[in-house]
């Protein structure tokens, strides 16, 4: 019995430790990361690194070196509410479609093929834009300087690869709601639709939000594919015509990206600045992910 | 439960042991990965056996060790080399680290790397600072323009070329070719490509216009071109393929010939410099990358041969 006791409490702390390992490893890679771009932003300054659309980093000529992500910032919201605007609407109706509708020997093909989609290497989905999604759009639409390459490109491919965490979660949140909603609302006379609209996406709204939201955020982090169509420009992206809309056709480069283009040969501030890169990518990812907490923690309380 | 107890117990006691046991083997399988290549046979056992490979002898055995420091362009082959030479010499050992060129003409010059490695010439301010310093070059690389197939230019001048990356032409009808928007698609800044590119084309002053389509490698490049209509890129010879064309530059064709004899505008020299003439083990090193073993390694990692 003593035994048996002290057996529990020992694998109660190898638990606990393992739990905080993930806590501490978080915290290495903050403190690392912030450490080592403390020189960057020492040297460029907060306001001048976030504001200055200029990257011009010179390795022999640290005088004349520009180091701003301003582009890279507003790049990097661009290309993720293009992947967003195309995938969420996909995955939420991808989610109900197999929560509510599907019947079983559909959903026996569709949830498998979802998550193939996750086990594709995203170095394969930058290939197929690559040499397939970038020539299409180049010859879709006919806009002088529409090479293919560009935000669109990007959005189309980060919209599939954050279909299976949207439709993974919204899924689980629409299935969750009590069968007792769903009867008694289909028991008043309504039809499916009017059920799934009216009484089904209320109730696990705050679940499809945080589906959305967990979306967000890998777009946000997502790298390799996205560097293969972007273009990588260091230009402020800007429309190519009068239309504001050919803005998803201009080419651009993400904060992932630009880790991941410089960090190879990098050097002194630039690498600096790079990891200054990631600590506003950093940031910028925590906020987002506490917005999700705030607003699923909103409307747990209000009972929704 | 005292048995699942014990259970557990064992398997956090084989978890440890594991752990523990594991670091010492992993150590030597990783070693040979990385840029050091190290001694495997013990030095004594060589020199006790007379019967063990003869040409093994002709590296003397005293400082048998070379540290190699400089260009990222180098490093590659300079280590492919290492390995190579390290294979038929196991008593030496040789460590390739990168740095860039300026700093690898220093690490020679200072005496902190027996051997400094240079893409590009050594300039001549440098050899005022470091009178003794001795030249070997090893390979030449040549950067060729290349452009979509369908483009039907054939040739630029180097200016041209020039003002195309500049970003100042940007219509293919400016250079001899149809009414359509120049796309350009370049390396990544940092790229030892791009930076002999805009040290031989560019100049000082010229920056690559930043609307150019960026790729992080080689490959990646040469995909975007061979979709892309109308674009033009740069690339070392070793990349050059049927899905692009190389055109030619000041009327002289990319080839090996036309690099070798110094017709071709856009070539370098991939340098390896000592402090003073060499001797012992690091002689012996470079004499063999400029015998026919070693330029056969150099040819097979895509550069051009010199001799």
């Amino acid at each position: 019995m003593k035994l048996t006791y002290a057996v529990d409490r020992t694998i109660r702390y190898l638990l606990l430790g393992m739990a905080g390992a993930s806590v501490v490893i978080v915290l290495l890679i903050a403190v690392f990361t912030f450490m080592e771009a403390l020189p960057a932003f020492r040297e460029i300054g907060l306001i001048g690194f976030i504001f200055n659309p200029v990257w011009h980093p010179l390795p022999d000529d640290p005088a004349n070196s520009e180091y701003g992500i301003g582009g890279m910032i507003y790049a990097s919201v661009i290309v993720t509410l293009g992947a967003i605007g195309l995938g969420a609407p996909l995955g939420v109706g991808c989610a109900v479609f197999l929560a509510e509708i599907a019947p079983d020997a559909i959903h026996k093909i569709v949830r498998p093929a979802v998550e193939l989609l996750a086990g594709i290497p995203s170095v394969v989905y930058g290939l197929v834009g690559m040499v397939w999604l970038a020539p299409l759009l180049r010859d879709l639409f006919k806009v002088p300087g529409n090479q293919g390459f560009g935000f669109l490109a990007s959005a189309i491919v980060l919209a599939v690869m954050i279909l299976p965490t949207i439709i993974n979660i919204a899924e689980d949140a629409i299935r969750a709601v009590p069968p007792a909603y769903r009867e008694g609302s289909l028991a008043l006379g309504t039809t499916r639709w009017q059920t799934i609209v009216n009484v089904i996406i209320p109730a696990a709204r705050s679940g499809i939000v945080a589906a959305v939201i967990l979306g967000i955020g890998r777009a946000l982090g997502e790298t390799m594919a996205m560097v293969m169509v972007i273009g990588n420009s260091t230009e402020f992206p800007v429309p190519l015509t009068a239309n504001p809309l050919t803005l998803f056709l201009a080419r651009g480069r993400t904060l992932t990206g630009n880790i991941v283009m410089g960090l190879n040969y990098a050097a002194g501030t630039h690498r600096s600045a790079l990891f200054a890169t990631g600590v506003v990518l950093f940031v910028m990812i925590m906020v987002v992910n506490s917005l999700a907490r705030i607003i699923v923690r909103q409307w747990a309380r209000k009972g929704a | 439960m005292r048995r699942i107890g014990l259970a557990v117990l064992v398997l956090v006691a084989m978890l440890v042991t594991a752990c523990g046991g594991s670091a010492p083997t992993t150590a030597p399988t990783a070693a040979p990965t990385q840029a050091v290549a190290d001694t495997k046979a013990p030095e004594p056992t060589k020199a006790a056996d007379p019967t063990q490979a003869p040409e093994a002898t002709a590296v003397p055995a005293d400082g048998n060790h070379i540290s190699v420091a400089g260009s990222t362009t180098v490093q590659p082959l300079a280590e492919k080399l290492a390995e190579q030479f390290v294979a038929a010499h196991p008593d030496v050992k040789i460590d390739v680290a990168g740095g860039g060129s300026s700093a690898g003409v220093k690490a020679a010059g200072d005496g902190t790397a027996q051997i400094g490695a240079a893409s590009r010439e050594v300039k001549a301010e440098e050899l005022t600072t470091y009178p003794d310093m001795v030249i070997f070059e090893i390979a030449r690389d040549g950067i060729a323009v290349v452009v979509h197939p369908e483009v039907p230019v054939d040739g630029l001048t180097k200016e041209q070329v020039q003002l195309i990356f500049a970003g100042q032409i940007t219509n293919w009808s400016e250079v001899g070719g149809a009414d359509q928007p120049i796309t350009v698609v370049s390396r990544e800044e940092g790229s030892g490509t791009r930076g002999a590119f805009e040290e031989m084309v560019m100049g000082k002053d010229v920056k690559i216009t930043d609307k150019a389509i960026f790729q992080d490698s080689n490959g990646k490049v040469r995909t975007t071109l061979a979709s892309t209509p109308n674009s033009i890129a740069y690339l070392s010879f070793g990349y050059l393929d049927d899905s692009i064309v190389a055109v030619t530059v000041d009327d002289v064709a990319a080839t090996e010939a036309n690099a070798l004899n110094g017709t071709y505008p856009i070539v370098r020299p991939l340098n390896m410099v000592t402090k003073g003439e060499p001797t012992g083990v690091v002689k012996a090193w470079l004499d063999w990358i400029l015998g026919a073993e070693g330029q056969a390694i150099v040819k097979d990692q895509g550069y051009i041969a010199v001799k």
